[in-house]
């Protein structure tokens, strides 16, 4: 199956919230092997300055990666999971992200590129929280490229 | 300690580390970032995709290599800007019921560029595996006092 050239361009509207959780964050620095306190310890977050835990640097793929799972899981994509291979990652932070917020994510195709029998697939995610007067805080954007691999590559 | 823009210079190191991956810790990194792709801990299903065998979530060395910009920053949350280019497989070799680590990632950090305007150093990161670099163009973008 080929991907679908008319991918680029498109967006995808947030859907579900995403509640950042003091263990989740413990649970995700544990599995990138990261020991700063600030991930662990309520009160060395706040001599920081921070309201609660401060997620890892990469945290915020956690939400990218579920964004971009309407876009891989759209039928009308022609993505083959199994041959996606990621290519590059970025992350730029508008500010932490901390226990206690409740993240979204608008999904972007940036761009679609034909490479050999496969594609280049570059999406980016903006990740905001509501605040309580109904106004977008930007939290992170993030940008990741798939390659979706062809046959024989 | 606090890091002063004017107390840096570039090409100056800020450190090096060793990362030891186990088949375990790929699936605790699955776990926890919800990346359930079969490559990062199933032999057979990888081999099946023209896989060498089973490898390290790009995201896991990622994640586990910025660690060292984080200490050295002092805050994680200083790290404003990350990214990365995944160019070669870090390969996890089955070590399970012994002591030894399936693969050991090196990452290393020098201070790549400094912005005076926007109080910011730009750490790049060389992280190798099996004496060849996984990634490229690593940059973290450090806010400063």
């Amino acid at each position: 199956m080929t991907i679908n050239p008319d991918l680029q361009g498109r967006s995808y509207p947030a859907a579900e919230v995403y509640d950042v959780g003091r263990e989740k964050i413990r649970e995700f620095a544990r599995a990138v092997k990261a020991t700063h306190p600030a991930h662990f310890d309520v009160e060395a977050a706040k001599a920081l300055g921070h309201d609660d835990l401060v997620a890892p640097p990469t945290f915020a793929i956690i939400v990218a990666q579920r964004a971009d799972a309407q876009l891989i899981e759209d039928p009308d994509s022609g993505i083959d999971f199994s041959r996606v291979v990621h290519a590059d990652q970025r992350f730029t932070h508008h500010r932490a992200i901390v226990a206690g917020d409740q993240l979204r994510a608008e999904l972007h195709v940036d761009g679609v590129r034909a490479m050999g029998g496969g594609a280049m697939i570059t999406t980016r995610s903006e990740i905001f929280a509501v605040r309580e007067d109904n106004q977008r805080e930007r939290v992170a954007t993030t940008t990741s490229s798939i390659l979706v691999r062809g046959e024989g590559q | 300690m606090t890091l002063k823009l004017e107390e840096l210079t570039v090409g100056q190191e800020i450190g090096t580390r060793s990362i030891e991956v186990t088949r375990q810790d790929l699936v605790k990194y699955a776990g926890a970032s919800g990346d359930f792709n079969p490559i990062h801990w199933n032999e057979a299903f990888a081999t099946g995709v023209e896989l060498p065998g089973v490898i390290a979530h790009g995201m896991f060395t990622m994640g586990s290599a910025v660690q060292l910009v984080s200490d050295w920053a002092g805050d994680p949350a200083a790290v404003v800007d990350y990214q990365t280019r995944f160019t070669k497989p870090v390969l996890v070799a089955d070590t399970t019921g012994t002591s030894e680590p399936g693969a050991v990632i090196e990452v290393a950090g020098v201070v790549g560029a400094l912005d005076a305007e926007a109080r910011t150093a730009r750490i790049d990161l060389t992280v190798t595996f099996a004496g060849q670099k996984v990634l490229m163009k690593s940059q973290a973008v450090v806010k400063l006092a």
